[in-house]
C-alpha cells in the first residue's frame, strides 16, 4: 500500500515537471498575442486556472464536510483541511493575478467584477474556516464544527456570486467581461488549447499538493499519537 | 416479561476520544429499585461513561438500553426518564430558584409545575430563598437546588455525578433520605462517587471503573465493613 | 413540530425575561449603536448633503455591530454553570434551542433598531419619505437573515476560547450577499424610487433567509452533539 501510493506520487511529480514547462511554453511563446490587450493578457491563463482550482478546492472542502458529518472519520477531516489550505493559496494567486490584469487592462487595481469579488469573499470564508479548525478540543469536535461551517460556506458561495452580479449590473450596466474571454468575440483555437492545457496542469498540481499535504498531515498525527503514548507511559 | 427488562443496560460500551481509548468494553446492568455506585480513580473515564449513558455523547461502539429502548440521539422519551445530576448545576444564576425550576418544568412538560416546584423547594429546604437569584447561593445551596431540579421530572432512573460534593452533613443526610425514598418507590439509581461512606450508605452494588474498564463489582450488604470496602477497592484498582 | 415551537418559546421566554429583569445586554447594544452613529457623524459631516447617500448603509452597519454584541452573549450566557448541557439532556429537540435563541435575538435586535434608527435619522437630520411598510419589510427580512446565520455561528463560535473575536470573522463573509441586498433595497425605498426595482432584492433576501434557516435548523444538532 505504502509503495503504491509512493509510486503514484513519483509518477505525478515527473509528469508535472514537463507539463509545467510545456504550459509556460504554450502561454508565452506558442499562443498568439491578444490584439487589444497585448502581452499582459497572458496572465489570464494562470488567472483562470487558479480561479478554477480555488473554487474546485472549496467544493472539495464542502464534499468532505458532508462526508465527515455523515460518518466522522479523521481521513475526511484531514482531506477537507488540506484542501482548504491549498484553496487559500490559489485564491490568493487568483486575487493577485486578477489585480495585475485589472491594472493593465482597466488601469485600476480593483473592480467589483462579480467573479473577482466573489473570489475575495471566498478568501475570507476560507480563512474563517481555517480559524474554526484551529480551535482547541478533540479532533471529533473540531471535525464536526468545521464541517458544519464548511457546508454553510459552500451554500453561500453561489449566492454571493449572484448578489454581486446583480449589484454590479445595477451600478454600471456594461461590465467588461473577464474570465471566459467574452470580450474578444470568439476565442482563437490556440488560445483555447493553451487555456485548457493550463487548467489541466494546475488541476494536476492541486491533486499532487493535496496528496502530499494529506501525507504530511497523517505523519503529524502519527507523531502526535506516538508522543502521547510515550508521555502516558512515562506518567505511569 | 416486563421483569426481564433491565432499567439500564450497557453492552460492550467503547468510547474513543481523539487517540485515547476512554472506555473499553464496559458492560453493566441496573434494575428498578436498585442502586449502583461507580467508583474509580481520577481519569478513569467516569464522566465520559456517564455522558455516554445519558446520551450526551455517542459511544464509538456498543449499545446502551434504557428500559429496553436503545439510546440514540434525540430520543425524547428516553431523556424524559433520566434525571441527570452533573458536575455543574445547569442552573441560571440570574434567575431565582423558583424560576429555574419552572423553566425546566416547562421543558420536561410537567403538569402543575408551579405547585410541584414549591413543594420540592420545601423538601430540599430552600423555600425561604425562592425569590433570591441563584447567583448569591453557596455551593451547598446550589447543590440542593440542582437536586430539586433533577427530581422535578420524576425520573425513572437517577444518574448522579458525585452528588455529595459541597454538601454538609445535614444536607448529605437529607439527600440520602430522599434517594432512599425514591429507591423504595422503584427508581433506579446510578451514581459516581469518591465518598466511600456515602457509597456504603446508599449503594446495593459497587463497580470499580479503572483505566476504562470495569475492574470488579461487589454487592454491599447492610452493616458491612468500610475498611473492607476500601481494601477491596485498592486491590481492584491495582489489579486492573 | 408543535413541540419544537413551544419549547423554543419557553427558551426564548427565559432569555427575554432574564433580559427584561437586568436589561444589560439591550442597554449595551443601544448605547453601542448610538456611539457608532456618533463616530460616523464625526467621520462624515452630517450637514453635507452627500452624506444622505450613506444612510442606508449606516442603518445596516449599526444593526450588525450592535447585533454582534447580543449574539456573542446569547450562547456565552448558557456556558455559565454549563446550562447548555442541562438543555441538551432535557427531552427537547436540539433545533428548538436554536429556534428559541433566534426568536430571542431577533426580538432584542428589533428592540435596539426601534431606538437606534430614529436616532440615526435625527442626528443626520434625515427626513423619511419612503413607504413605511416596505421599509419595515426590508428591515425585517434583512434582520431575520442576519440573526438566522448569526445565532447559528454564535453557537459554533462559543466552543472556542476567543469566541467574541471569532464570531465576526465567521459571520461577516457569510453575510455579504444579504447585506448587499439589504442595503440596495433600503436605498431604493428611502429614495422613494420604483418599488419594482427593490423587488428582486427582497426576493433575494427571502431566498437567503429560507435557505439558511433550513440549513441551520438541520445542522444545529451537529453543533450541539459535542464530543
Amino acid at each position: 500500500m505504502k509503495q503504491k501510493s509512493g509510486f503514484i506520487d513519483t509518477a505525478m511529480f515527473y509528469l508535472l515537471i514537463p507539463m509545467v514547462f510545456a504550459a509556460l511554453y504554450f502561454v508565452f511563446i506558442w499562443s498568439p498575442v491578444e490584439k487589444f490587450m497585448g502581452a499582459p493578457q497572458k496572465i489570464f491563463y494562470f488567472h483562470v486556472s487558479c480561479a478554477w482550482v480555488a473554487f474546485l478546492a472549496f467544493f472539495t472542502v464542502g464534499y468532505y464536510s458532508v462526508r465527515t458529518l455523515i460518518k466522522p472519520n479523521i481521513k475526511f477531516h484531514i482531506h477537507a483541511g488540506i484542501s482548504a489550505e491549498i484553496g487559500v493559496l490559489f485564491t490568493t494567486i487568483t486575487l493577485l493575478t486578477g489585480m495585475i490584469w485589472g491594472k493593465s487592462s482597466w488601469n485600476t487595481w480593483w473592480t467589483w467584477e462579480p467573479r473577482l469579488a466573489t473570489t475575495l469573499i471566498l478568501w475570507f470564508i476560507y480563512v474563517a474556516y481555517l480559524f474554526v479548525r484551529r480551535m482547541e478540543g478533540s479532533w471529533e469536535k473540531i471535525a464536526k464544527l468545521s464541517a458544519v461551517f464548511g457546508i454553510i460556506g459552500v451554500i453561500n458561495v453561489p449566492i454571493v456570486f449572484m448578489a454581486i452580479r446583480w449589484w454590479n449590473t445595477k451600478l454600471h450596466p456594461v461590465v467588461f467581461g473577464d474570465g471566459k474571454n467574452q470580450d474578444g468575440g470568439g476565442i482563437e483555437p490556440p488560445m483555447l488549447f493553451t487555456l485548457l492545457f493550463c487548467i489541466f496542469t494546475i488541476t494536476l498540481l492541486y491533486a499532487y499538493l493535496m496528496r502530499k499535504g494529506i501525507e504530511i498531515e497523517k505523519m503529524r498525527h502519527a507523531v502526535k499519537k506516538a508522543k502521547n503514548k510515550a508521555i502516558n507511559r512515562l506518567a505511569g | 416479561m416486563k421483569e426481564l427488562v433491565h432499567m439500564l443496560e450497557l453492552k460492550n460500551l467503547t468510547k474513543i476520544l481523539g487517540d485515547k481509548v476512554i472506555l473499553r468494553n464496559v458492560s453493566l446492568s441496573l434494575d428498578r429499585g436498585e442502586s449502583l455506585a461507580v467508583v474509580g480513580p481520577n481519569g478513569a473515564g467516569k464522566s465520559t461513561f456517564f455522558k455516554c449513558t445519558v446520551g450526551l455523547l455517542r459511544p464509538t461502539s456498543g449499545e446502551v438500553y434504557l428500559d429496553g429502548e436503545l439510546i440514540s440521539k434525540n430520543s425524547m422519551s428516553v431523556k424524559q426518564k433520566i434525571g441527570f445530576l452533573g458536575h455543574e448545576s445547569y442552573l441560571y444564576s440570574t434567575l431565582t430558584p423558583l424560576e429555574n425550576l419552572k423553566f425546566y418544568g416547562k421543558l420536561y412538560k410537567i403538569k402543575e409545575a408551579d405547585k410541584k416546584s414549591a413543594e420540592l423547594l420545601k423538601e430540599v429546604g430552600l423555600h425561604l430563598f425562592r425569590d433570591m437569584p441563584v447567583r448569591s447561593f453557596s455551593r451547598g445551596m446550589v447543590q440542593r437546588l440542582s437536586i430539586a431540579r433533577v427530581l422535578l421530572a420524576e425520573p425513572e432512573i437517577l444518574m448522579l455525578d458525585e452528588p455529595h460534593t459541597g454538601l454538609d452533613v445535614e444536607a448529605a443526610y437529607l439527600l440520602n433520605r430522599i434517594l432512599k425514598e425514591k429507591q423504595r418507590r422503584g427508581t433506579a439509581i446510578l451514581m459516581i462517587s469518591h465518598d466511600f461512606e456515602q457509597v456504603q450508605e446508599l449503594a446495593d452494588r459497587v463497580a470499580v471503573l479503572s483505566k476504562g474498564k470495569i475492574a470488579d463489582t461487589m454487592a454491599i450488604r447492610q452493616g458491612s465493613n468500610l475498611e473492607a470496602l476500601k481494601e477491596w477497592y485498592e486491590k481492584a484498582v491495582k489489579g486492573a | 413540530m408543535k413541540a419544537i415551537i413551544s419549547d423554543a418559546w419557553t427558551i426564548a421566554g427565559k432569555d427575554l425575561g432574564n433580559e427584561w429583569k437586568n436589561k444589560q445586554t439591550i442597554g449595551m447594544m443601544v448605547i453601542f449603536s448610538s456611539l457608532v452613529i456618533l463616530v460616523f457623524s464625526f467621520a462624515f459631516d452630517p450637514t453635507n448633503n452627500m452624506v444622505k447617500a450613506v444612510i442606508p448603509g449606516l442603518i445596516w452597519l449599526i444593526t450588525i455591530f450592535s447585533g454582534l454584541l447580543g449574539l456573542n452573549r446569547s450562547f456565552l450566557s448558557e456556558q455559565e454553570n454549563d446550562s447548555i448541557t442541562g438543555l441538551r439532556s432535557a427531552p427537547i429537540d436540539p433545533s428548538s434551542i436554536y429556534l428559541g435563541k433566534v426568536m430571542a435575538n431577533c426580538t432584542m435586535v428589533a428592540a435596539v433598531q426601534i431606538i437606534s434608527i430614529p436616532v440615526l435619522f435625527l442626528l443626520f437630520d434625515y427626513r423619511f419619505m419612503g413607504e413605511f411598510l416596505w421599509f419595515l419589510l426590508v428591515l425585517a427580512a434583512g434582520t431575520l437573515g442576519f440573526i438566522i446565520v448569526g445565532t447559528f455561528l454564535a453557537a459554533l463560535a462559543v466552543n472556542a476560547k476567543n469566541s467574541e473575536m471569532l464570531l465576526p470573522v465567521l459571520l461577516l463573509p457569510l453575510l455579504s450577499p444579504l447585506m448587499i441586498a439589504a442595503v440596495q433595497a433600503t436605498r431604493i425605498i428611502l429614495e422613494n424610487a420604483d418599488i419594482q426595482d427593490a423587488m428582486s432584492w427582497i426576493q433575494l433576501m427571502a431566498a437567503y433567509d429560507l435557505l439558511f434557516l433550513a440549513a441551520c435548523f438541520f445542522l444545529f444538532e451537529f453543533i450541539m452533539e459535542g464530543s
